[in-house]
């Protein structure tokens, strides 16, 4: 029979461990953090500074803010990031409305076809976009839709991801409430803006955020419904600056931070959210 | 009486705004997807039916099959990689740590940023004489340069690596949520009864993500299957077609050369495929 360690090693053996995380983490962190990093290093280098090969530097010797000037004035990087801004706002603002207003009768009220609207809903969660997309164009092409913030929005007005999301918010709220207002006469729509919303709003700002990441980030609708780069978001303006500049990295690079920024700015306030909704919301995605 | 027929239509008139628009988004064209497969439609003529023209096309076509090769390949190697690094990414930062707050903040980061943003990071990174290869040149890991986007038999893991980078950190979040229900008293004890931290984490905690587990390979296949922009932004699809996905493929058939009746049959391929993954995914989402 051997000795159990002491309680003193215990809190030896839990520093060690709290030191080796500590140091993976760093690891980890160096690979998720570095690559901006030299993105942002890139896009501080001026033109005298080498960019690759021999005699690279790792830091800027002169960081320099030249290059956003010259991505800034030739390029409509304004409108870019306006038309992303309006997309993402419109589409947000659809979503969270149509899927509140359609989660609301599926996790409350009881109808004849109820389960047949939650298994269409559920089929069309298996449809892959990529697949979707080619009768999409066509439709957005004969609906005149090309190159319109409208036929952006289309595809992410309303997410069956998100009913699902908002019915598990909804089904948390006690009966009674809504017993009580009902029986005073109040009608439901007024119940569900008075009521039910302010309720949930945590789990709507889970949502909005998520939805509100993946417009952002669109590509591939983009890029197959514009052809206009005064429509361009900002994915499809960067990759523009690729070809535009034949390929400066310096350029590449302030443009890629800017666009960079708004997102940055939106994650570092929403952070929890994002956690907490991929905690709640992944299981059931 | 009244009273009840405006009962009756209530959800209905809740519901009719969401179904409207996914029935015009996803409903109406994955029918439309699934007719446009059986005709020559190319957005200048009028669709003619062919028949099964555009699948015996695709089977005759050597592009398809390694593109369909090289989707098999992703998936294969992508998704262990994505159900264990980011379950061990979790472990380390699920107990209280120094800076635990960034931590978590910088393993996400990938996560938020648009995917060409990431691919151009990567395509920078992997240039020629970039920082990846100064690197490796200079500690003499190699003694020529990694031709990391432009050699045909590595590019296709180069794209991979990006295509990770940007999923760890989400599923670390998944398995963070996992490791949640785990009792603390539980490692406490293993703890205090001597028990290496590593073997916890094999005997105890890997065990009890296996819920988990099957999530996120199940999310990670779908993720693979549809990857894109990726490859849009680094390779295009080459060098001599070694990082074409069927995604990819289909997208070049269809708005390159506008077959969209071929692309649609691709599509129907892909779709088939996904519907495995995803029933796979309702069964093990559907238990209680």
């Amino acid at each position: 029979m051997t000795m159990r360690p002491a309680p003193r090693s215990l809190t030896w053996r839990r520093r060690r461990d709290a030191a080796w995380r500590l140091l993976a983490l760093c690891c980890a962190c160096a690979l998720t953090l570095g690559p901006f990093l030299w993105l942002l290093s890139t896009s501080l280098k001026g033109t005298g500074e080498v960019l690759q090969g021999t005699g690279m530097t790792l830091w800027p010797q002169e960081p320099t803010l030249a290059n956003y000037r010259q991505v800034w004035d030739s390029q409509p990087m304004l409108r870019y990031f306006i038309n992303s801004l309006t997309v993402a706002v419109l589409a947000v603002g659809c979503n969270l409305v149509l899927c509140s207003l359609a989660a609301y009768p599926l996790a409350r009220m009881k109808f004849p076809g109820r389960s047949w609207v939650f298994v269409g809903l559920l089929a069309t969660m298996m449809m892959p976009f990529q697949l979707l997309m080619i009768p999409l164009y066509d439709l957005a092409i004969s609906l005149g839709l090309h190159n319109s913030t409208l036929g952006l929005v289309l595809p992410h007005a309303c997410t069956a991801f998100g009913i699902f999301y908002l019915r598990q918010a909804f089904l948390a709220v006690p009966a009674a409430l809504e017993e009580v207002a009902l029986m005073e006469g109040v009608g439901r729509l007024r119940l569900w803006w008075h009521v039910l919303l302010p309720l949930v709003r945590p789990s709507l700002a889970t949502l909005g955020v998520f939805s509100f990441v993946a417009v952002w980030g669109d590509f591939l609708w983009p890029l197959i419904l514009l052809d206009d780069p005064r429509h361009y978001t900002l994915p499809l303006g960067v990759n523009r600056l690729v070809n535009a500049f034949s390929l400066d990295w310096r350029w590449v690079a302030a443009g890629a931070m800017m666009s960079l920024v708004p997102i940055l700015v939106v994650y570092a306030f929403s952070q929890r959210f994002f956690i907490e909704g991929a905690l709640k919301g992944a299981l059931k995605a | 009486m009244k009273r009840w027929t405006l009962e009756r239509r209530t959800p209905l008139l809740f519901l009719l705004p969401a179904c409207a628009v996914i029935g015009a988004v996803v409903l109406y064209p994955a029918l439309r997807v699934l007719v446009m497969s059986f005709t020559d439609y190319n957005m200048i003529n009028p669709p003619q039916a062919v028949g099964w023209a555009n699948y015996e096309r695709l089977w005759a076509d050597p592009l398809f099959w390694s593109a369909l090769g090289n989707t098999a390949l992703y998936l294969i190697v992508v998704v262990p990689v994505l159900v264990i690094a980011p379950a061990l990414l979790a472990i380390l930062v699920n107990r209280a740590l120094p800076g635990l707050a960034f931590f978590r903040a910088a393993l996400y980061l990938p996560v938020v940023t648009s995917l060409v943003i990431s691919a151009l990071v990567w395509k920078w990174l992997y240039a020629e004489q970039g920082l990846l290869n100064t690197v490796l040149l200079s500690t003499g890991l190699t003694d020529d340069p990694v031709r990391f986007l432009t050699e045909p038999d590595h590019a296709l893991f180069s794209v991979m690596a990006v295509t990770v980078w940007s999923g760890l950190g989400y599923y670390m979040v998944i398995y963070l949520a996992g490791l949640q229900s785990i009792p603390s008293q539980l490692l406490e004890v293993a703890e205090v009864e001597g028990v290496s931290r590593r073997q916890q984490i094999q005997h105890i905690i890997l065990p009890l993500l296996k819920p988990q587990m099957a999530v996120v390979a199940v999310m990670s296949g779908m993720a693979s299957m549809k990857v894109f922009e990726e490859v849009y932004v680094m390779t295009q699809g080459g060098p001599l077609d070694s990082t074409k996905t069927l995604v990819f493929h289909l997208y070049e058939s269809a708005f390159v050369d506008f077959d969209m009746g071929y692309a649609a049959a691709i599509g129907v391929v892909l779709f088939v495929l996904t519907l495995g993954l995803s029933l796979l995914n309702l069964r093990l989402l559907g238990r209680p």
